[in-house]
C-alpha cells in the first residue's frame, strides 16, 4: 500500500517538474537560424569556394600538383622576351601566359591542400558556399584572364618563335665556319 | 435557440436541423482543426527551442492551409489485398463518432446541438464508435503494424472508458444531471461555482467536495488524454514501433478524416471535461454583457468562454504530449487498471458519502 501511494506520488511529481521544464522553454529563444533570411556566422577559417586572383597568379602548377583529387587543370604558354606580362603584387615578374586556369567545384573537396604551396598566394578560400548549379558543367570554373581567341594567339606566337629560334639555330648549325668576328 | 431560429426562417424543421447540424462542422471543428494542427506544430517547436513553420503566410499560419490542398491533391491509394468495403468506410466511421459527441457539446447558451436529458451518456456512447473504426481501418487494412495499433488502440480505449465514466458518475451523484447544458447552467455565476469548486450549493459539503474533484478532474482527464490516443498515451500510432498504427495504409484525404477527427476529438473531451467541472460556457468572472445591458451579447461571449477553455485544456494536452515519453503496453494497461480505476472508485464513493450529508 505504502509503494503503491509512493507510485502515485513520484508519478504526479515527475510529470509535473517535466511539465515545468518544457513549460519555461516556450519562452526560451529558439536556437534556429532562418537560414536564407538570416546567415549563419562562419567560422574564421571557414573553407568554401575558392578564388584565384589571376592578376598574381604565375602560372606555376603547383596548386595543381597539390590537388589530391585533380580538380585544377592549368595550361600555361610561355611569353615572348619582347611581352611584357606584369608583375605580382609582390613585385615578381610572370613569365607565363595562363591561357587556362580551370577549377571543377563538382570534383573540389575543399581540403585547402592548393592554398599552401602558392608562392604568391593567389588562390583561396572565400565565403562563398551558395553556388549549386543544375548543370554540373557549370561547376566547372575557368579563371583564365585571356579570352579564347587570344590564348590560341599567345600559343601560336610561341610556336612561331620557338620555330624561329629553331630555324637561327640550325642556320648557326649549317654554318660553323663562318667567322666569329662579332665576337670580340 | 438557433433551431427555432432557422425553423422560423425557413418554415422548415427538416432544413433547420440541417443548418443547426452543419454549423458546428464548418464554423467550429474544421477551422479548429486547422488551427490546432497549427498550433500543435508551434507549441512542439517553441518547447524544443525551435521556431515550427514560419514560411506560409505570417509565422506559418497558413500552413495547415497548405498541408489541406496537398492532402487533397495526393492519391487516394488503396491497395489489392485490402477489404475496400471496410477500408472505404472506417475513416467516416471514426470522423462520424468524434464529430457526434459535437451534437450534445453546449457551445454557448443559445447553441447546442441538441438538448439531450442523457447529454453525457450520449458522447460516451458515440465515443465508443471511434473504436470500431479504428479496428475496422486496422484489419481492413490487411497491415500487420496496422492490426497490431487497432488492436492496441481498441484494448486502451475500452479500458480507459472505465475511469471516465466512473468520474462522470460522480458527478451525476452530486448535480443529479446528465445534460450538460443544464450541468452548466448550474455553474453559472461566478468560477467558485464550479465543480470543481464544489459546485453551486454554499455549505460544509462543498468545501468538503474540493479535494476529491479536484482527484476527479485528474482522473478524467488523464483517461480522456488515453482516449483520444495522444502522447503519453499514443501506443495505437507508436511511430516508432508500429510505423503510423492503424491509418498507416491510409493517403490523401482518407488520412486527412483521422487527422480531422483526432482533433475533434481533442477538443469534443476538452470541451466534455470543462463543461463537467470548469462551468462549461460560463464566464468565471460575469459578462460584460450584462454590465452594458446588451443582452444579445452573452451568447457570444459565452461562445468565447467555452472556446478559451476547450483551447486551454487542448494546450495542456500538447504540453503533456511533448513533455511525457510513451508508455509501454503493461505500463498502460497498469496505469488504468491498478491506479485510475480504483482511485476513482474510492472517488465515487467517498463523494457519495459527502453528498449524503
Amino acid at each position: 500500500m505504502r509503494e503503491y501511494l509512493q507510485n502515485i506520488w513520484t508519478a504526479v511529481i515527475t510529470i509535473m517538474i517535466g511539465m515545468r521544464v518544457t513549460f519555461k522553454h516556450l519562452f526560451v529563444p529558439a536556437v534556429t537560424i532562418q537560414y536564407p533570411d538570416v546567415k549563419p556566422q562562419l567560422p574564421e577559417r571557414e573553407r568554401n569556394r575558392l578564388y584565384v586572383n589571376m592578376d598574381d597568379c604565375i602560372g606555376c602548377d603547383q596548386c595543381a600538383r597539390a590537388c589530391p583529387v585533380d580538380c585544377i587543370s592549368i595550361e600555361t604558354v610561355k611569353g615572348l622576351p619582347t611581352e611584357d606580362l606584369g608583375k605580382t603584387s609582390q613585385g615578381k615578374k610572370k613569365a607565363l601566359w595562363v591561357t587556362s586556369f580551370t577549377i571543377d567545384y563538382a570534383k573540389c573537396c575543399y581540403c585547402q591542400l592548393c592554398v599552401f604551396p602558392c608562392p604568391t598566394e593567389c588562390i583561396y578560400m572565400t565565403d562563398v558556399y551558395e553556388f549549386s548549379e543544375y548543370d554540373r558543367d557549370n561547376l566547372i570554373y575557368n579563371f583564365s584572364t585571356l579570352t579564347p581567341e587570344e590564348a590560341e594567339q599567345k600559343k601560336i606566337n610561341y610556336a612561331q618563335f620557338e620555330a624561329e629560334k629553331a630555324k637561327e639555330k640550325a642556320a648557326k648549325a649549317a654554318a660553323p665556319a663562318n667567322p666569329t668576328a662579332v665576337k670580340e | 435557440m438557433t433551431y427555432d431560429f432557422f425553423n422560423k426562417l425557413f418554415g422548415s424543421q427538416i432544413v433547420a436541423a440541417l443548418i443547426q447540424s452543419l454549423l458546428p462542422l464548418f464554423f467550429f471543428i474544421l477551422p479548429f482543426a486547422l488551427f490546432a494542427v497549427w498550433f500543435e506544430r508551434k507549441v512542439s517547436a517553441h518547447m524544443q527551442d525551435r521556431l515550427g513553420p514560419m514560411r506560409v503566410g505570417w509565422h506559418g499560419w497558413l500552413q495547415s492551409i497548405a498541408d489541406i490542398l496537398k492532402l487533397i491533391q495526393k492519391e487516394d491509394i488503396i491497395a489489392t489485398e485490402n477489404d475496400k468495403p471496410l477500408f472505404n468506410i472506417a475513416p467516416l466511421l471514426v470522423f462520424v463518432g468524434s464529430y457526434a459527441a459535437f451534437a450534445a457539446i453546449p457551445f454557448s447558451s443559445a447553441f447546442i446541438g441538441s438538448n439531450l436529458d442523457l447529454g453525457v451518456f450520449f458522447i460516451v456512447a458515440v465515443s465508443g464508435f471511434v473504436v470500431a473504426g479504428i479496428l475496422m481501418a486496422g484489419w481492413a487494412s490487411n497491415n500487420k503494424y496496422s492490426l497490431l495499433g487497432a488492436m492496441r488502440s481498441a484494448a486502451q480505449i475500452i479500458s480507459y472508458e472505465i475511469p471516465t465514466i466512473l468520474v462522470i458518475v460522480t458527478i451525476v451523484m452530486v448535480t443529479g444531471t446528465l445534460n450538460l447544458n443544464t450541468l452548466s447552467e448550474m455553474q453559472t455565476g461566478h468560477f467558485w461555482n464550479w465543480m470543481i469548486f464544489g459546485g453551486p450549493t454554499f455549505g460544509i459539503a462543498k468545501f468538503l467536495l474540493i479535494p476529491f474533484m479536484i482527484l476527479g478532474f485528474v482522473i478524467i482527464y488523464i483517461s480522456t488524454l488515453a482516449e483520444v490516443n495522444r502522447t503519453p498515451f499514443d501506443i495505437p500510432e507508436a511511430e516508432s514501433e508500429l510505423v503510423s498504427g492503424y491509418h498507416t495504409e491510409y493517403s490523401g484525404m482518407k488520412f486527412a478524416m483521422f487527422f480531422l477527427a483526432e482533433y475533434a476529438n481533442m477538443f469534443a473531451v476538452s470541451a466534455v471535461v470543462a463543461a463537467l467541472f470548469f462551468g462549461g460556457y460560463q464566464s468565471p468572472i460575469g459578462y460584460l454583457g450584462n454590465l452594458i445591458g446588451i443582452k444579445w451579447f452573452i451568447p457570444i461571449e459565452q461562445l468565447l468562454w467555452f472556446t478559451a477553455k476547450g483551447l486551454f485544456f487542448v494546450f495542456v494536452q500538447m504540453w503533456l504530449r511533448w513533455t511525457l515519453p510513451r508508455l509501454r503496453v503493461d505500463q498502460l494497461m497498469a496505469a488504468c487498471w491498478k491506479y485510475l480505476i480504483p482511485l476513482a472508485f474510492v472517488n465515487l464513493i467517498i463523494i457519495g458519502l459527502i453528498t449524503l450529508i
